[in-house]
């Protein structure tokens, strides 16, 4: 199989969008955040403490959906802490989210150990089946990358339109937007910034916890401590290049994941045989790295992005 | 007036230590005639990078809880240790009492050994890609050399596998990884010489869904039989309906329908054997490799369950006869810790 033919294949483009999901989930909440002014590196630990809650939710008996909604609040409570300390309070941006990440994702590992003492090997759930939409699943390429995916995958593609709307055509979203490119302006209008950004960073974090949730709700059945391996931090990236608009960014997901599900594919080809694994695996991060120096040249980065705001002050 | 202070100094250390030799002398008269009446409980203790549940650490937890329960040892461990922080939990026990140190040294491998110089008079026992150093005598290595046991399973698998193509999942190239994956293929030739080997590493110990991805890759390229070196590749095979050969634990349970045969690997002996030399003072740098071979009880293929019947009977035949030779030494499998390549 060449590289052509690969790209042709139904189950590669199925790869992807699987791949691509837990990240959509994550960049859109990252992007909320920083649309409302607020850089929130709390999102690796975010998503561990996601992955976790939300499984161990549906393994201590609940149902999938609600362990995506125990998922989601737990980030929500570690969006509290993090927008406690740089909304009000103000405090750097870059170590408050570094040390959320550390927080969550030590405590979600006590909290690992504590609700599962002695275990010999992780337990698993009964993930997310994929669900076949009728018809649509049968196109030829589209159909089953697209429409024969596990009802979470859905869920993300739902909420790229609905972060959307909500940001671009709704007065919410443009205070949001407001707030982190002019929150005088938001101030002056007798809206609370504070209140404002407290809120998308909640519910920024609430969606990278979903992200996290997919890696063990859907991808896989079982949690483990290291498993969520820095898509955090490529989401962080995925925003910058989706240029800190919905749309963009769900793009940028999915040719980030078509590099990976692409880059295990060319291993087993027999240019695979003779360059090392390494430069695959690599693969998908240079290419992000070019995509984004291409596509960031005409970004515009939100103008309060990481300016913290007291009310009254000149 | 410092010159006089270093030379009392240096004095009082010099009597120090001659005091500390009389008395470690006469304490070890006394331990002596203890061993007679009942062997002394050596106090060990485990530090682990990852979670015990992980497979490898997981045999290491095992096998010092059956000792524990035996009487042997006092354990108690660390998980999930960062590299970062290795070095000081090594001394935190070394500091505290400890006799004999157990653990990984793969990703502090200089660390470890420098950590272990400063406490000559404990035991410790790292996995490690390296060898034992003489000049650090109380710091030996060990490793899983299950290869007998792999290049059993790789036999079953050979026979078991229809399209002859057998795809192989690992987390890093490290010795370990690629010795076990190379006698697995060995294993595969012997019942399959036409076999197409499908190599990928995810460069991840912990990212089953990364594995999971791979694994499906394979499949689609014509794999029906995969070896599973990391979690998440059984449960692709799971879910596409293929075969898959678990490693270093058994896996046959929880996967009754998909996995035939698992090389296991058993700690024990390389524990007990440690166990016995920090008992009779005898510590040594020294490679335990040797005590994961099968010949010594290391290594194994676990029940083949559920599959039990179904693997042709001539390939059954070869396992019972090379366990056999693998037993009595006449039949050494191959070590090769070069990394395996698609083929």
């Amino acid at each position: 199989m060449d590289i052509f033919d690969i790209l042709m294949t139904a189950s590669f483009w199925t790869a992807a969008i699987r791949i691509a999901s837990p990240l959509i989930f994550a960049t859109l909440g990252e992007l909320i955040c920083e649309r409302a002014g607020v850089l929130n590196l709390g999102i690796e630990g975010i998503m561990v403490a996601g992955a976790f809650a939300g499984w161990m939710a549906v393994y201590s008996g609940l149902g999938l959906w609600p362990g995506v909604l125990v998922a989601f609040l737990v980030g929500m409570g570690f969006g509290l802490i993090h927008s406690v300390l740089t909304v009000p309070f103000g405090l750097s941006q870059h170590v408050i989210g570094l040390g959320v990440t550390l927080l969550a994702t030590s405590s979600t590992y006590y909290a690992y150990r504590l609700a599962l003492p002695e275990v010999t090997s992780p337990p698993s759930i009964m993930p997310f089946q994929p669900l076949k939409i009728p018809f649509l699943s049968d196109i030829p390429l589209v159909g089953p990358a697209l429409f024969a995916q596990t009802p979470l995958t859905y869920l993300a593609f739902i909420m790229v339109a609905v972060v959307a709307i909500i940001l671009y055509r709704t007065p919410l979203g443009l205070a949001v937007r407001a707030s982190g490119e002019n929150p005088a302006a938001v101030a002056a209008q007798g809206l609370s910034v504070t209140a404002i950004r407290m809120g998308a960073v909640m519910i920024g974090s609430g969606l990278m916890a979903v992200g996290g949730a997919f890696l063990t709700l859907s991808a896989f059945n079982s949690f483990f401590f290291e498993m969520v391996n820095g898509r955090g931090w490529i989401c962080i990236a995925l925003v910058v290049f989706g240029a800190w608009k919905p749309g963009k960014a769900l793009l940028g997901a999915i040719l980030f994941a078509a590099f990976d599900a692409a880059q295990i594919r060319i291993q087993q080809t027999p240019i695979g045989a003779d360059i090392p694994y390494q430069v695959f695996l690599m693969l998908p991060y240079f290419l992000s790295i070019l995509a984004l120096v291409v596509m960031s040249r005409r970004a515009e980065v939100p103008a309060a992005l990481m300016v913290p705001f007291n009310k009254g002050e000149r | 007036m410092t010159r006089p202070t270093k030379a009392q100094h240096g004095l009082t250390r010099r009597h120090f230590m001659a005091t500390a030799a009389a008395a470690a002398l006469i304490f070890g008269l006394f331990s002596g005639t203890s061993h007679v009446m009942a062997a002394e409980t050596i106090k060990v203790a485990g530090v682990y990078t990852v979670p015990v549940e992980q497979q490898w650490v997981s045999r290491l937890h095992k096998a010092a809880n059956a000792a524990a329960e035996r009487g042997d040892v006092d354990y108690t461990y660390s998980e999930n240790v960062s590299n970062t922080d290795y070095a000081r939990v090594m001394r935190e026990y070394a500091e505290s009492g400890y006799q004999l140190i157990i653990g990984e040294a793969f990703a502090v491998e200089q660390e470890a050994r420098d950590v272990a110089a400063e406490y000559p008079e404990i035991a410790f026992l790292l996995g490690s890609s390296f060898k034992e150093d003489p000049a650090l005598p109380n710091f030996a290595v060990f490793d899983n050399y299950i290869q007998d046991a792999s290049y059993l399973t790789g036999i079953i698998a050979g026979a078991m596998t229809e399209t002859g193509n057998v795809g192989l999942i690992g987390g890093f190239p490290i010795p370990e990884v690629n010795r076990l994956m190379n006698a697995f293929m060995a294993g595969v030739r012997e019942t399959r010489p036409d076999a197409k080997f499908q190599v990928s590493f995810i460069g991840s110990w912990f990212d089953p869904p990364a594995a999971k991805e791979t694994a499906f890759a394979m499949i689609e390229n014509g794999a029906d039989m995969l070896y599973a070196e990391r979690f998440g590749v059984s449960d692709a095979a799971k879910e596409k309906g293929v075969l898959a050969i678990g490693n270093v634990i058994d896996t046959q349970s929880q996967y009754p329908d998909t996995v035939v045969a698992s090389a296991v690997w058993n700690f024990q002996p390389t524990l007990d054997k440690a166990i016995e030399e920090v008992r009779a003072g005898t510590f040594k740098a020294a490679d335990y490799g040797v005590y994961s071979y099968m010949k010594e009880g290391g290594a194994e293929l676990a029940p083949l369950g559920t599959f039990e019947g179904k693997v042709p009977q001539e390939a059954m035949d070869l396992v019972a006869s090379r366990k056999a030779e693998i037993l009595s030494g006449a039949y050494t499998v191959e070590i090769n810790d070069k990394e395996p390549k698609s083929q």
